[in-house]
């Protein structure tokens, strides 16, 4: 398969949750009041106010696509994440009766999904750096310092690499946490596989399997949650690095 | 795990999520939240300035209290000064009027007594005529003797 094959599993499940979500929050914001927020406005509210007072906590300038931005972000990764807390063979053990042989849930253990939200991002830094800081700005920001205008070649092997850094740290981050916790998932799933009629051996590889994953899903909980959150805040914070002049 | 594709279709939805977000999501939310912000304060700002209102109105009220007792009070002086004024006339003129009829009286009883004595000085000449007459034994001419019994009755 060369560069054009496309990993429907990914697409489709982050597109299903990403409209489900955008779904949900539209249905809110058509009749919101300004009364008493009851059911699904509370939630909004709320989620709308942490990703907002969360933008203004580390996003210093004036733009007003940094916070729907960091609210699209963080509730798009955070349920691409909560795949991960399915129990792993449920949904491919069912498109495998429909005759699908390979499904992934967890778009977020497909490095093409995190790669892809980080070149999105990547593409915003690039856009607001020339906005903001002028193409001279930026050109004299990756290539001027730390070492004056003499030390040109290494200020930009230096900035380049800072600079590069950014999206592959924020997707390989998520894709690592994802990937290793669903690779977890799986070991453990496995323990359980490998026994081998009624026996004492067999009975204890069983128990710990359901013990094990348990304790797994709710720690992977928090890491869910977390890696949400840094994938957001990170945006943020290199998108507020675009929007200064210097840093 | 190899990297394809599905790279530019999650950056488009990523865009396309972004853009819904901030078109149709985040600006109703926020500005309800907004508004529910401002009812809130404005809210506290009413109750402080009804508090305010309050507090002017029971000073006004304990103005007005005040005054009305002041007024009272002057009104009730102003009562007691004119009863006392119209009580005092009344005095004068009860003495005046007293004096008055007293003096009618006064000059009605002299009136009477300088009559009286008039027809006593009356009777008493004729007494003194019938008398002298009944000593001289004859009638005495009234019409002749006149000025003697009027000089007579003068001297009475």
């Amino acid at each position: 398969m060369g560069f054009w094959a496309l990993n429907l599993d990914t697409v489709i499940m982050s597109l299903l949750l990403g409209v489900v979500l955008m779904f949900v929050f539209r249905r809110v914001a058509k009749k919101i009041t300004p009364g008493v927020p009851v059911g699904a406005q509370n939630f909004c509210e709320w989620a709308v106010e942490f990703v907002d007072s969360s933008v203004r906590g580390s996003f210093s300038a004036k733009n007003n696509m940094i916070a729907p931005l960091a609210l699209t972000i963080f509730f798009w990764v955070f349920s691409m994440n909560l795949m991960d807390l399915l129990p792993i063979d449920y949904v491919p053990l069912l498109m495998h009766q429909l005759g699908v042989p390979y499904f992934k849930v967890v778009p977020s253990t497909d490095p093409n999904a995190t790669f892809g939200l980080a070149i999105g991002v990547f593409l915003l830094v690039l856009f607001y750096s020339f906005k903001m800081k002028g193409v001279g700005g930026f050109v004299g920001e990756l290539t001027l310092q730390p070492f004056g205008k003499w030390g040109m070649p290494i200020n930009l092997l230096l900035e380049g690499v800072n600079l590069i850094a950014k999206p592959i740290s924020l997707a390989l981050r998520l894709f690592g946490n994802m990937y290793a916790g669903e690779m977890i998932f799986i070991l453990i799933a496995l323990m359980g596989g490998a026994w081998a009629g009624v026996t004492l051996g067999g009975a204890t590889l069983y128990g710990s399997q359901i013990l094990l994953s348990l304790g797994w899903a709710i720690f992977h909980i928090l890491i869910v949650t977390l890696q949400a959150f840094i994938f957001m805040t990170l945006t943020v914070v290199y998108l507020d690095m675009a929007h200064q002049e210097h840093h | 795990m190899n990297i394809n594709a599905t790279l530019l279709a999650q950056t488009i939805m990523f865009a396309l999520f972004v853009w819904f977000c901030m078109r149709f999501v985040w600006p109703p939310i926020m500005a309800a939240l907004d508004q529910r912000k401002k009812q809130i304060a404005d809210g506290l700002a009413d109750a402080e300035r009804a508090k305010h209102d309050l507090e002017l109105a029971a000073k006004r009220s304990a103005e007005i209290l005040r005054e009305a007792k002041e007024k009272v009070s002057e009104i009730m002086t102003n009562g007691e000064k004119r009863a006392s004024e119209i009580v005092e006339t009344a005095k004068i003129q009860a003495k005046v009027e007293g004096d008055r009829i007293i003096a009618g009286a006064k000059a009605e009883v002299d009136q009477e007594v300088f009559r009286a004595k008039e027809q006593l000085r009356g009777q008493v000449s004729a007494i003194a005529l019938a008398g002298a007459s009944k000593i001289l034994g004859r009638e005495i001419d009234a019409k002749a003797h006149d000025d003697l019994l009027d000089k007579l009755v003068a001297e009475l």
